[in-house]
């Protein structure tokens, strides 16, 4: 059983304990520990179970590879699933159960499975589940799916906070093992900016648990030593519980720091994603131990023998009383001595190699232990633990020699760099044949805009294994990364340390290396997804050639731990398959991040009310106030309609129009787009973006306008004012102000860069009012200061001057067919101007009104709206919009394309005003239909509604549609079919249901 | 209607069981891997799912098995293999809703036509509505589907919450005013597809051969005659054109020019969670979509990058804006992880619609242009290509995607309705 010996526990503050709970039962750790270690010191051998046949899962790592140790995490709204034991620090009160699983841990139902394994190959459900047809909706994938998942969904609101954090750097060193800390003084001794980061809490790396000297001391001081180094440099920021989370293009970094989850009291953000540009980014991100692959190598207590040791050294854990170790290089040797030196039992060491090791077993074999060379595991026997191991030649198909037992088994196939970030941006790897290992080729790195490399490597990143070369190695990272960004050449010189004194490591793939199928069925490879020897070996036989394939087949390193332990084996195995060098295989992508981020820190602090903030008006708090229902547009809110107690949106939009049309109303009108448009270019270039002409608009006057794309299709439409001689205000429409204003700037950037014109979008600088209804020059006449008279300030025409006392600039323009002006103040006195209006309409009634009214009093008046009557296909000819479009101009924006063939097409659908026989109003957006149906069975359309209201005005349903020779056809009738198949039946008619000869707006 | 598979060849819970008791070593290679012939009736680049449809419909509905499918690198291993496998056609244009409501019914049989369990599984596609303006679009694609056959509906937002618990139906910002469902839509296996067509394909002689990257295109008299690749010079009488992301490249080798460019398209998955949303959601006002994969894990796309590039390689600030979004319309996923993040390359056209069509050279054609949203049509494009293909002239489906289009100005553009995500 695993448990905490008296000794040893590095990391720990045994002084300091920590109660948890893990499915229920309370539990005690230290300060220092990780979950993992933690369950282990309670002898909670098994942690989970497997994805797919729901076997007994255990702790197989010690960091962030570790694929079987993920928990749910917490409650209610801290609820988190997939959390993994080994990176997870523990604290008072955490809540761990275990996952995938009914009805516990220890009795799964799923675990049925794991007997029919034989008929669940890799693949089986491309094979299967096919008839009847009918049961895989109803039967089949209802079954997998509640089969699969891992973790629970969580249910309720995150109530945690999350932050983002830009940051700039000349060198950023991933990983604080002695290869980053010594890269990192390297660079910062020449004097750049230094970001260190490492996704533990603690400095240092393996090299403390590993051993060996540097200038002559333990590890341990030299790390000490450079750690108050580093802290003490100005130019050094140095992070723990970050982790290097992926590189992209132009040396973007994403850093993921773990702010408070190991301190869930403290107050403040739980995430910060650290968005970083750094000038070069050294990853000395070590390497992770492989596992081997014989038959029951998944049992829990079958651990990587670098795990072993570290949760003896740092925390003071056995994990068992005897542990057999099994490898084929010497690395594992130093488990089996660090466990001898324990106390603890190590029956033998089954060395792989026939030739055995060097020094490190010599230690071992002096030690005591046996040692036995050219030895392999045939099988571990046990269930939810080991019992024993089953020994056989490695050289032979498995037959069983001798068996031993114990309770825990070391395993180590050798060692590989971690190359994820390395790779993520294009680092090519290369074929290491002495340590069987894909390492980064130096040659290939990925490279910036310039074709310069922007990423290096350091230590056993680079696949340097001994302390003097990870140390010659980070030295000579960090000084060519300062160099490149212009550091100070000061030279630094690496410091003695020991060297690598091992025997050279023999691949084992596969053991006993002739293993039988029965053997290969029970040997895992990924141990989360349940990937086995032999399911790579059948893809291989069914043609699954590219490791991609393989990979998407089997579900090899596609579990949350992305293959960081089985991908290496997975390839060696499917390259022995094929007969090919593994470096032929090649690997399947790395991609970000190196292990999962949470989404909330990739979302950061833009959540709720701060998701895409509300753009409010000067007036919007009057709107708040007096009940507005707001609907969004573009990033605003407008209200809808002013809903008084009792009242529908219908019957408040019906008031608002007929109280405007009998009186006088006021609109917000303030999010309408006001772009200024200056210089001596400034009419010439409007003559390439209108249809119309407007150099030749006369200051003070006004003018109608219409935009076009390239591609010749109505993209935009607002009144242009010419404030004088070199200066234009257009307006847009609310949704279109930053899209239009681009359009201009990217003309004339791209374009058009020597004309003399420049562009302001001073949207937000102006409120703007409109004053519309019969009543509205009374009222402008009642706050006095500007004559606003019909001869003073005609239909299309604006002036400026002080109204009420506000400087105002009005405009006698009008979107409702009555008498109406639009009055812009500045934004600081928009809400004083409003009340201004408001007090002064008062004996008339005034009433504000929303944009369901503006849309119904425009469709009254015949007047098209952007989005509805255009929707990206629709050209001005289509909407009878002819007078709008110059002929005197030789070239506007749109103006070729629309001489294409089918935009002067006859057939095209024509705008035509709509009234339904019955009076009731056509739903939005029906199509009208013809005779028959086209080739491919669909039913002839004919035309289609853009716009239908109930007009209070006129007491019944108007619409507006584009139908096939529309106008042509006045007072036809043509059918629209609703959704349910039901014919209603309406009357071409003209588009202009109200004031027709324009009498009302003229007066 | 399966396919010809022998009884040995032909998968099914018996063929699993014979194979178990023998340790599953009778299994066949699904495809077969041949060295090419020196000529081809028809030759397709392109072995993604477009690609071997065409192949497999030529085959199955012309009876022209003399086929050679080329492959540069692995088959499916381009957007077939890196979509976020939604499957829906409650598109709005006549010629949109035509195509795709074709493929989607041939999705329906697909698992059996090609013996091949494709895992098609119609859980239904909802478009949230949460404009004023989305409504309307929404309502009038509805409509336009009544008409075409495709069967939509526009849905209250109660019965959206639902469908859909896990969401957040009066988000501040944004309220969920309705959405477009589509029940009959759904996801599919990506991978699946590509390997059911490539091992029917093969079973009826037609040769899928990888690893052999079209160099040229080799043409006498305005005609093709077969194209030079990393495996030899093959000769052809038809060649079609199906290369996605590399279309430009492969049409600028056969002497023409495509309006068309190339993006990377961005994509994540979560890690895997037990069943907690079976439909697929696409939320266009804030940008993103989610379903749910058999496996577990949440599948999230998100928008294109703002630059044109070949690289299929994830970039970060689409990431960030599409999981915002998603975080504000379901709120539970903010305590998951992202596992994995990567691009696709996708081919974009003026109109975003695709392109099937003749080219200027005779007896080449070419399909391309899906854009963010080919998976779904896969068999509907493979089934019009196969016709153009074997006729020389387009079929109803195939006739409006023609290249032409864009110089006459009859473009079928989808952005109307559909936003940017499909």
């Amino acid at each position: 059983m695993s448990t905490r010996l008296q000794t040893g526990g590095r990391l720990l503050d045994t002084s300091v304990a920590r109660e948890f709970t893990f499915n229920g039962k309370r539990m005690t750790g230290y300060d220092g520990d990780t979950l993992a270690s933690a369950l282990l010191a309670n002898d909670q051998m098994m942690v989970g179970r497997s994805f797919k046949y729901h076997r007994p899962r255990g702790v197989v790592a010690s960091g962030a590879e570790e694929p079987n140790g993920l928990v749910n995490m917490g409650e209610g709204a801290f609820f988190e699933p997939n959390q993994r034991v080994t990176t997870t620090e523990i604290f008072d009160g955490l809540k761990a159960t275990s996952q995938n699983h009914f009805p516990s841990l220890e009795f799964d139902i799923g675990a049925v499975n794991t007997y029919l394994s034989r008929f669940l190959p890799a693949g089986f459900y491309y094979k299967m589940f096919m008839y009847p047809r009918a049961f895989w909706k109803h039967v089949y994938e209802p079954f997998i799916r509640q089969s699969a998942g891992l973790g629970k969904a969580p249910k309720e609101m995150d109530a945690d906070r999350y932050e983002h954090f830009y940051a700039f750097y000349d060198v950023v060193v991933v990983g604080g093992g002695v290869a980053g800390l010594q890269a990192a003084k390297a660079a910062a001794l020449r004097g750049v900016k230094v970001l260190l980061m490492e996704q533990t809490a603690h400095w240092g790396g393996r090299a403390p648990v590993d051993g060996g000297d540097v200038d002559g001391a333990a590890a341990q001081v030299f790390v000490d030593t450079l750690v108050a180094e580093l802290s003490a440099m100005d130019n050094v920021v140095m992070k723990t519980r970050m982790m290097g989370a992926g590189v992209y293009d132009h040396g973007y970094l994403l850093g993921y720091e773990r702010v408070r989850d190991h301190a869930p009291k403290v107050k403040g953000p739980r995430h910060r994603l650290w968005r970083i540009r750094a000038g070069q980014i050294i990853t000395a991100t070590g390497a992770i131990e492989r596992p081997l692959s014989f038959a029951g190598n998944d049992i829990p207590g079958v651990m990587l023998a670098s795990a072993l040791r570290d949760y003896v050294v740092n925390y003071g854990v056995s994990i068992g009383d005897r542990t057999v170790v099994v490898t084929n290089n010497d690395d594992a040797y130093r488990t089996a001595l660090i466990l001898k030196n324990a106390g603890l039992e190590v029956p033998v060491i089954l060395d792989a190699r026939a030739g055995g090791g060097g020094a490190l077993a010599q230690a071992a074999r002096d030690a005591g232990i046996r040692v036995e060379n050219g030895k392999a595991i045939a099988k571990v026997k046990g269930g939810k633990r080991v019992k024993s191991v089953a020994i056989c030649a490695q050289a032979g198909e498995g037959s069983v020699l001798e068996e031993i037992e114990c309770d825990a088994v070391a395993m180590s196939g050798g060692w590989s760099p971690v190359v994820h970030l390395w790779s993520h941006c294009g680092g090519k790897l290369v074929w290491d044949d002495a340590d069987a290992m894909f390492r980064p080729n130096p040659e290939k790195a990925p490279t910036g805009e310039k074709g310069e490399a922007f990423v290096l490597t350091a230590g056993s990143a680079s696949g340097h294994f001994g302390l003097d070369a990870i140390l010659q190695d980070a030295t000579d990272a960090g000084k060519t990364a300062a160099a490149q960004m212009g550091g100070k050449p000061v030279d630094v010189i690496a410091p003695a340390a020991s060297a690598r004194n091992e025997a050279p490591l023999e691949p084992v793939w596969m053991m006993p290396q002739g293993a039988n199928i029965k053997l290969r069925m029970k040997a895992w490879l990924d141990f989360q997804n349940d990937v086995k020897v032999s399911d790579v070996q059948l893809a291989a036989q069914e043609g699954f050639e590219s490791v991609e394939h393989t990979k998407r087949y089997t579900t090899l390193g596609m579990a949350t731990d992305q293959g960081k332990l089985s991908n290496i084996n997975g390839l060696a195995t499917l390259a022995g398959a094929l007969n090919a060098p593994i470096e032929k295989v090649g690997t399947t992508t790395f991609r970000p991040p190196y292990t999962p981020i949470s989404m909330a820190s990739i979302a950061g602090s833009a959540r709720a009310e701060v998701f895409q903030p509300i753009r409010n008006t000067p007036i919007q708090a009057w709107h708040d106030a007096n009940g507005a229902y707001f609907e969004p547009v573009g990033h605003w809110r407008r209200p809808y309609c002013f809903p008084r107690t009792g009242e529908t949106h219908a019957q408040a939009v019906e008031r608002e129009i007929l109280q405007t049309r009998k009186s006088v109303g006021l609109l917000d009108a303030s999010t309408l787009g006001k772009i200024i448009v200056k210089g001596p270019d400034a009419g010439k270039f409007l003559d390439m973006l209108y249809t119309n002409m407007m150099s030749t608009l006369k200051p003070g006057k006004c003018r109608y306008g219409l935009m076009c794309s390239e591609n010749g299709f109505l993209s935009d439409d607002g009144v242009v004012a010419r404030i004088d001689e070199d200066t234009f205000l257009c307006h847009t429409t609310t949704g279109g102000a930053d899209r239009i204003h681009a359009h201009m700037e990217e003309w004339l950037q791209t374009e058009w860069w020597d004309w003399k014109v420049y562009t302001a979008n001073i949207t937000e600088q102006l409120a703007q009012v409109a004053v519309v209804g019969p009543d509205a020059r009374k009222v402008l006449e009642k706050l006095g200061g500007m004559d606003v008279s019909k001869d003073s300030l005609a239909f299309m025409e604006w002036k400026d001057g002080v109204l009420g006392g506000f400087d105002a600039r009005v405009y006698r323009i009008s979107f409702s067919g009555e008498l109406s002006y639009e009055i812009a103040v500045p934004a600081s006195q928009g809400r004083a101007f409003w009340d201004a209006l408001m007090d002064a309409g008062k004996e008339f009634d005034v009433m504000p009104y929303g944009t369901e009214a503006l849309h119904v009093m425009r469709a009254e008046k015949g007047f098209i709206m952007i989005g509805d009557e255009t929707d990206g296909t629709v050209i001005p000819q289509d909407l009878g919009l002819h007078w709008a479009l110059s002929k005197k101009k030789e070239d506007y924006l749109g103006k070729r394309a629309q001489e294409r063939s089918h935009m002067v097409d006859p057939e095209r659908w024509k705008l035509v005003g709509l009234e339904t026989l019955d009076g009731s109003v056509l739903p939005d957006g029906a199509y009208a239909v013809g005779e028959g149906h086209n080739a491919n069975g669909q039913r002839n359309m004919i035309g289609r509604v853009t716009s239908t209201y109930y007009s209070p005005t006129l007491g019944r349903g108007i619409a507006m549609g584009l139908i096939k020779h529309g106008p042509d056809r006045m007072g036809e009738v043509v059918e629209f079919p609703k959704i349910d198949g039901t014919l209603i039946k309406a009357r071409i008619v003209d588009q202009v249901f109200y004031d027709k000869n324009g009498d009302k707006q003229n007066v | 209607m399966g396919t010809g598979f022998d009884v040995m060849k032909r998968y099914s819970v018996f063929a699993v069981a014979r194979e178990a008791a023998r340790y599953h070593t009778g299994w066949e290679r699904a495809w077969r891997s041949p060295m090419p012939k020196k000529k081809y009736d028809a030759i397709i680049i392109g072995a993604g799912g477009h690609g071997l449809a065409t192949a497999y419909y030529l085959g199955k509905n012309y009876g022209i098995t003399n086929v050679a499918i080329l492959e540069k690198g692995w088959l499916g291993g381009g957007n077939t293999g890196r979509n976020t496998t939604i499957i829906r056609s409650n598109y709005l244009q006549d010629p949109s809703a035509a195509i795709y409501e074709k493929a989607r019914s041939l999705y329906e049989t697909m698992s059996q036509d090609l013996n091949y369990n494709v895992m098609f599984s119609p859980r239904g596609v909802m478009m949230l509505a949460q404009t004023e303006h989305e409504v309307r679009g929404y309502l009038r694609t509805a409509h336009a589907n009544a008409l075409q056959g495709v069967s939509t509906e526009f849905i209250t937002p109660k019965r959206v919450k639902e469908l859909v618990p896990i969401m957040n139906i009066d988000g501040p910002r944004y309220p969920v005013l309705g959405a477009l469902w589509q029940p009959r839509g759904g996801t599919a296996r990506h991978d699946a597809v590509a390997w059911g067509y490539a091992r029917a394909c093969s079973d009826m002689g037609m040769d899928v051969i990888q690893q052999c990257e079209v160099t040229a295109v080799r043409r006498e008299g305005g005609k093709v005659v077969g194209v030079d690749t990393t495996k030899g010079s093959i000769d052809c009488n038809k060649l079609g054109i199906v290369v996605a992301g590399n279309s430009g490249v492969v049409a600028e080798m056969s002497g023409f020019r495509l309006p068309v460019e190339s993006l990377a398209l961005q994509a994540l998955v979560s890690e895997p969670i037990k069943p907690c949303m079976d439909v697929v959601v696409m939320a266009n006002t804030v940008h993103g979509y989610m379903s749910q994969s058999d496996k577990g894990e949440m599948v999230i796309g998100g928008g294109t990058d703002g630059f044109n590039n070949y690289t299929q390689r994830g970039s970060f600030h689409h990431i960030e804006e599409t999981v915002r979004a998603l975080v504000e319309t379901f709120p539970m996923i903010s305590r998951l992880k992202m596992l994995r993040q990567w691009g696709g390359i996708v081919d974009m056209t003026g109109d975003r619609s695709p392109i099937i069509s003749k080219t200027p050279v005779e007896n080449v054609f070419i399909n391309c242009g899906w854009g963010t949203g080919g998976f779904k049509a896969i068999p509907g494009s493979g089934w019009a290509m196969a016709e153009l293909m074997a006729k020389g002239e387009p079929g109803p489906l195939a006739e409006e995607f023609r290249m032409t289009r864009f110089r006459e100005g009859q473009f079928i553009d989808e952005s109307v309705a559909a936003g940017v995500a499909h």
